[in-house]
């Protein structure tokens, strides 16, 4: 018996869930600038996981035949002053830049979602001490604290994930916090609860999917930061140390080469301009098709 | 609404205290003695020995933190470079103006293009203006400022030879810089002026003037705008706090002699004095701007006030408000 309502349960959460993203994406697609931006997205991604088959070079592997060539058709984007191929390098560039925006976002949602979930469910004491803790961290800009930690850790590809994830934690707590507390009066809760939920399934299981859209957005918005964030770290040489293909680094260096060879500057620079561009409309558009009262 | 304003003030108490206590922390943290990175690694066993007594360090950590809070608090002292042993205090305080100037004219260019762009756009809104204006604004939004920056010192002082590429004392040196810095705060200024318009401009009160007969640039300028004001004063504060922390890579790239790149040079040799003073500075400024907006808007809007009078006065604050719920300017 209790087989089947559990079987039934998940059916139609499964059903809601479908029916709810077929709507969003219908929504979405109407968006032509997020459609295109989510499709560009994708080719990134793309590139990204397969850079080690798509890459036409290695990214650090240094021809000296072929310094600083202008875009050719062996060198599509030129080469830099070592002799690397560009584009290869762009093409790792994008496996580093993308992977650090996702796992600082995603360290950043799970702090935040833990100390939001508690604050926001539990309430009083508890709450007053996470919030205030989290004002206080608003009021230092996130790019120093990460410069911060950076400073003290070390500049390693873990640090930097970690610095940027950190410094973003109160936002994803104020938000899902804010969820939490217009969710948990809801009657499903006191439902969830009647037939033996616990606060941990609660929370997890029942509120959290509830408030995924306004969380969704926030985090689009995040992958763009944090890439920047880095990008801008590495290009002051406080991020990735060379030869690791960053886009912030691979203009650092086209910065000493830019009266001759300027080539080797505007590729990154589009590309980096490209990504958080893409990001930016697709959280946009992802924001207005999943709650249309906040269209215009 | 005094009361408010010491509340809130008394708040920026525990804030700053919190915020220099974990920036003290996590730099505390940092591998390395300092006592051996301030003699250099050639320094004997002895001598290290004495610089670590003479630096306190032999104190527990939170007996070096008090320490530290003092001279901080009563003399403006935050001890001096571990290298150049010159004060960290004289060097931000010899810094810090370029940067805060720099941010400053930045967000001031921004506000002055930014806004009346998103005034017409939301008087005309869907039109080709708008949709055209609001695309340079996304496309302003996700350019970064160093990207910028570096495209800018290619086409005006590499290829065109109109501007300098560095420097930041005379008009034609600052407006590279300041252009740059200035676009993203421009651009959401542009966004968040557009959608706050148009959530005054749909009201009945609109309405009723507009039947009035009032002329379309009084209703505007006028009755609109002045009430949709205050949520882009929010974001100009918000965006000038952004400015000096995300200040660094312009200078950087200018070779502007701002606090942003003296944090810089600090963390590549590893000067914690300097950084942990810079930092905390920074912090210092960006609440206290937060402040401001806060009492600013208490001044001008009695909704402020009232919910203050009656809800006994919690810590109200359009900068953390706007912050926690993670609104993006639309």
């Amino acid at each position: 018996m209790a087989d089947i309502d559990k079987k039934a349960r998940d059916k139609t959460k499964i059903i809601n869930i479908f029916g709810e993203t077929n709507e969003t994406w219908r929504r979405l697609k109407k968006n032509k600038t997020a459609v295109f931006s989510l499709f560009v997205l994708i080719i990134l991604a793309v590139l990204g996981i397969f850079a080690d088959f798509v890459a036409p070079y290695s990214y650090f592997e240094q021809n000296l035949h072929d310094l600083l060539q202008a875009p050719s058709r062996a060198h599509w984007l030129g080469t830099d002053q070592y002799g690397r191929d560009i584009l290869s390098r762009l093409i790792y560039g994008t496996r580093i830049s993308l992977s650090v925006g996702l796992i600082a976002v995603g360290l950043a949602l799970f702090a935040g979602g833990i100390l939001g979930s508690v604050a926001g469910f539990y309430g009083k004491r508890i709450d007053t001490l996470i919030m205030r803790f989290m004002d206080i961290m608003l009021s230092i800009p996130s790019v120093l604290l990460a410069l911060a930690i950076v400073a003290t850790f070390g500049t390693s590809l873990p640090n930097l994930m970690l610095a940027t994830g950190i410094s973003t934690v109160p936002g994803y707590a104020r938000l899902i916090r804010a969820s939490i507390l217009s969710n948990k009066e809801h009657e499903y809760v006191e439902a969830a609860r009647a037939v033996g939920a616990g606060d941990f399934e609660i929370i997890t299981k029942h509120i959290l999917p509830n408030c995924l859209a306004p969380i969704l957005v926030q985090a689009t918005f995040g992958v763009a930061t944090a890439i920047l964030t880095v990008a801008g770290l590495s290009f002051v040489g406080l991020g990735l140390q060379p030869p690791i293909a960053e886009w912030g680094s691979m203009l650092s260096e086209a910065r000493g080469y830019i009266r001759d060879y300027s080539y080797m500057l505007i590729s990154p620079a589009v590309t980096i301009a490209l990504t958080v561009f893409c990001l930016n409309t697709l959280g946009d558009g992802l924001r207005d098709a999943l709650d249309p009262k906040l269209r215009d | 609404m005094i009361k408010y304003v010491l509340r809130r003030i008394l708040f920026l108490v525990p804030t700053l205290l919190l915020v220099s206590f974990c920036v003290y922390a996590i730099v505390h943290a940092a591998p390395g003695d300092p006592a051996q990175l301030a003699l250099g690694e050639g320094a004997t066993q002895a001598a290290v020995e004495v610089k670590r007594i003479e630096l306190g360090l032999d104190k527990p950590f939170i007996y070096q933190y008090f320490a530290w809070l003092k001279n901080v608090v009563f003399h403006f002292d935050f001890g001096s470079s571990y290298r150049s042993e010159i004060s960290v205090a004289y060097q931000i305080r010899s810094y810090f103006p370029n940067t805060l100037k720099l941010a400053g004219l930045s967000v001031f260019f921004g506000a002055l293009i930014g806004i009346p762009i998103g005034i017409l756009a939301s008087v005309k809104q869907s039109s080709w203006f708008d949709n055209f204006v609001m695309s340079i604004a996304m496309i302003g939004m996700s350019v970064p400022a160093f990207v910028l920056a570096l495209v800018m010192i290619l086409i005006f002082s590499v290829k065109l030879r109109w501007l300098p590429s560095s420097g930041f004392s005379t008009v034609s040196e600052m407006l590279l810089p300041i252009t740059a810095l200035g676009m993203q705060p421009m651009a959401i200024c542009a966004r968040m002026t557009r959608s706050s318009m148009l959530e005054v401009i749909r009201q009945d009160y609109i309405r009723t003037i507009r039947a009035k007969g009032q002329s379309e640039l009084k209703v505007i300028v006028h009755h609109a705008f002045k009430n949709a004001l205050m949520p882009i004063l929010t974001t100009i504060g918000l965006q000038f706090g952004a400015l000096i922390g995300g200040a660094f890579v312009t200078e950087t790239i200018f070779l502007i002699p701002g606090l942003g790149r003296l944090l810089v040079t600090a963390v590549t040799n590893r000067d914690y004095p300097l950084v942990l003073g810079g930092v905390v500075c920074v912090a210092t400024v960006v609440a206290i701007t937060n402040l401001l907006i806060d009492v600013a808007y208490a001044l001008v809007d009695p909704r402020v006030q009232a919910q203050f009078k009656n809800a006994g006065g919690g810590a109200f604050s359009w900068p953390t408000l706007i912050k926690r719920q993670g609104i993006k300017p639309k």
